[in-house]
């Protein structure tokens, strides 16, 4: 069956099963920032946005995005550059195979929350994995980004 | 990930349990959570997202309805639902995994499914809490839970008008993981309703303990008797006996902060 997906701004006939999942689809078209982490809905590699919300690629089916607009990092690319500057000076990014789902999910969270604090940053990234960082730096940056676009 | 031979997504509730009606192994899609971990060949996939369940409104007595594919996190943020019972139900769906996950998972799924790890039953039930189901029309959760599970369609969920307050807590390994105990406790009108979750049994009302603190008995008698009555079972989270002792300990802390707040 074909798909017809904005994805990034851009109109995209995908090829899929209704069933296949979303994060499948947007790999099998080259879109590879989309990571395939525990495909059980836990740790938040495969984050990407579904009309502006952010959700777990590997939990939608292709066919609910039929005719939505999917958001992956590279169409916030502009948005995320100062984090991910952040990240890269406080040393938050090891192996980077979470960044792209954590950097999906720190955007959302900006344009949720006016100013988190610890907490609210903390609870809001709960479903965001890292098995490299800690935490910590992941905190800092997140917390020097958030203070610098205020 | 399951295999499906037709896929429908139709635009009313009636178009979807006609559907459902029509074949004995078609399959209901809300949040996908569960359902996508498994592996299953599903004759006729019926998707819940485009029928306009995706509600939360209060009527002019003070009663709260909440559309089944309204999400978890709609559940958390909701300002009607945040006001409830001093945020009960808002309380207990922000402690689910993460937002991401949240944004997808359906209120009506976790309740329909019975799930003993769910931590969304345990306030509804805690508020007494009503369901509307399409063919069998409303119940209230209490007696829904008690009901073997049928083919039905559970459309929304109904929340009666509560001046009172409410606390959840749940007690779990790690942030995100299941609860390996949850309890929620409502008081309004003089009336205390204590629920009990992921024992790991679905969630069930400490009847006794209910009595005794109507009656204004101690709080460390009425969490006593909570996890005297009610069974615990064991599972890689936590034993019986653990979850028992857990039990009497977030009961008295439930009420506590619920005699704070009051």
């Amino acid at each position: 069956m074909q798909f017809k997906i904005n994805i990034n701004g851009r109109s995209t006939i995908c090829e899929a099963q209704p069933e296949d999942s979303l994060l499948e689809v947007l790999r099998r078209i080259g879109i590879y920032s989309v990571r395939s982490g525990c495909e059980t809905g836990n740790c938040g590699v495969c984050t990407v946005w579904l009309n502006g919300t952010p959700v777990l690629s590997c939990s939608v089916p292709v066919a609910r995005a039929e005719g939505q607009c999917v958001t992956t990092v590279e169409g916030v690319s502009e948005e995320a550059a100062a984090l991910v500057e952040a990240l890269s000076e406080e040393g938050a990014d090891q192996c980077g195979y979470c960044a792209p789902g954590l950097i999906m999910a720190v955007l959302a969270m900006k344009r949720e929350l006016s100013m988190p604090d610890e907490e609210g940053i903390a609870h809001y990234l709960n479903g965001n994995l890292c098995r490299c960082s800690g935490y910590r730096a992941q905190m800092r940056a997140i917390r020097k980004f958030l203070c610098a676009e205020k | 990930m399951y295999r499906v031979n037709k896929y429908e997504r139709p635009e009313t509730v009636e178009a979807c349990a006609e559907l459902l009606r029509s074949s004995p192994r078609s399959m209901l899609i809300a949040g996908n959570m569960f359902l996508r971990m498994s592996n299953i060949n599903i004759p006729l996939a019926i998707d819940l997202s485009a029928c306009g369940l995706d509600y939360v409104r209060k009527e002019e007595d003070g009663t709260i309805r909440i559309g089944a594919m309204c999400s978890l996190r709609e559940l958390e943020v909701n300002p009607l639902l945040r006001g409830y019972c001093t945020g009960l139900i808002s309380q207990a769906a922000g402690e689910i995994i993460g937002v991401q996950f949240r944004n997808l998972a359906t209120a009506g799924a976790s309740v329909f499914s019975k799930y003993g790890f769910s931590d969304v039953i345990t306030p509804l039930l805690a508020v007494d809490a009503r369901i509307n189901l399409f063919e069998q029309g409303e119940v209230s959760l209490e007696e829904f839970l008690r009901q073997p599970l049928r083919r039905d369609l559970l459309t929304e969920i109904i929340l009666p008008p509560c001046e009172g307050a409410g606390k959840f807590i749940s007690f779990r390994n790690s942030a995100g993981d299941f609860s390996i105990l949850n309890v929620a406790v409502s008081s309004a009108g003089g009336r205390v309703r204590i629920a009990v979750g992921a024992r790991p049994a679905r969630a069930a009302l400490a009847y006794e303990a209910m009595k005794l603190a109507d009656a204004g008995a101690r709080q460390e008698e009425v969490a006593a008797a909570a996890a005297a009555e009610l069974s615990f079972g064991t599972n890689m989270r936590g034993s019986a006996e653990y979850r028992r002792a857990l039990c009497s300990v977030l009961v008295e802390r439930t009420l506590t902060a619920i005699g704070e707040v009051e």
